[in-house]
């Protein structure tokens, strides 16, 4: 297994799908080579850090109509 | 990252404070989902006023479904799925073609493949040009320039590499819940999954400069 090879099959090595031989091959070449090593954990960084990415929300404006959109709804199931 | 209640309370629990008219319970759902519902919105009307429409949209159907809501699947995926297809009126009502039957091209290389070394030296399909140790901190990736190279690196994604990985890696999601909401085959979502991720991590490799030429590879053999 080559590192152009190991770079393809990143994603299918974390997802546990490689078949048993194919993961062997994969550990082995990882455990010999400190550059798809790296690679390995610039990719599992790369995940991480897009999971915690702080992202946009909507506007104080719109949550502010959601609110009252919300009494509301709640005003109206409660007296029927 | 909210901590909201919603994200800790068992969803039944939060279901019934909203039945009862608890309008903090909702405020903090509203806190905890709306930027991944935003997110996911962009996924099928760029534009940012009209995703936060349907996400509004998406909230009162919400409320109006409630009743309906059985606990078989969780509260988010519940929620998302309702954004999704909200989402996809709205862009079907602008004229806006969505993506997701979209197969994925299983010819991109994960790197370019100018940095390997070719089928005949000592090493063939070697790094020539390697990965670098990122000296950025973890916690520092999300600062600054390098948050943007990242948010950018994820915008120019084509659209099904972008639903996948916002969906798997943003939100969450497990794998079954993305093939499902995109319908698209579990393989498709994998291969697209990491063609996403190989190119926001080329990205921060980029904005890093974090390449360096493997000597010993390129020493005459």
């Amino acid at each position: 297994m080559s590192c152009k090879e190991v770079v393809e099959l990143v994603t299918d090595y974390f997802e546990g799908v490689l078949p048993a031989e194919d993961t062997r091959r994969f550990e082995q070449h990882i455990e010999d080579c400190v550059w798809c090593a790296r690679y390995l954990e610039q990719m599992r960084l790369t995940i991480n850090t897009v999971g915690r990415i702080d992202e946009v929300s909507i506007s104080p404006a719109a949550k502010d109509s959601l609110l009252h959109a919300f009494r509301d709804w709640s005003a109206e199931r409660q007296s029927s | 990252m909210p901590t909201a209640r919603a994200m800790v309370l068992p969803d039944a629990e939060v279901v019934a404070a909203l039945k009862r008219g608890d309008d903090a319970a909702f405020a903090e759902l509203v806190d905890a989902y709306s930027p991944g519902l935003m997110r996911m919105a962009q996924m099928f009307v760029r534009d940012r006023a009209v995703a936060e429409e349907v996400v509004q949209e998406t909230w009162l159907a919400v409320l109006r479904g409630i009743d309906r809501f059985e606990g078989r699947s969780s509260l988010k995926t519940w929620i998302f799925r309702i954004l999704i297809n909200t989402a996809k009126t709205r862009a079907r009502r602008e004229g806006r073609s969505i993506p997701f039957s979209a197969v994925a091209h299983d010819d991109e290389p994960s790197v370019d493949p100018d940095r390997f070394l070719g089928p005949d030296g000592r090493f063939p399909g070697g790094w020539m040009l390697g990965p670098s140790e990122w000296q950025t901190p973890e916690d520092e990736l999300l600062q600054g320039e390098t948050r943007d190279a990242i948010l950018e690196a994820i915008d120019r994604l084509p659209d099904t590499q972008r639903a996948v990985i916002t969906m798997r890696d943003v939100e969450g999601f497990p794998p079954e819940e993305v093939t499902a909401a995109l319908g698209i085959s579990d393989g498709n979502q994998r291969v697209l999954l990491h063609r996403a991720r190989s190119k926001v991590r080329a990205a921060i490799e980029a904005h890093l400069g974090a390449i360096e030429p493997n000597k010993f590879a390129l020493e005459p053999s």
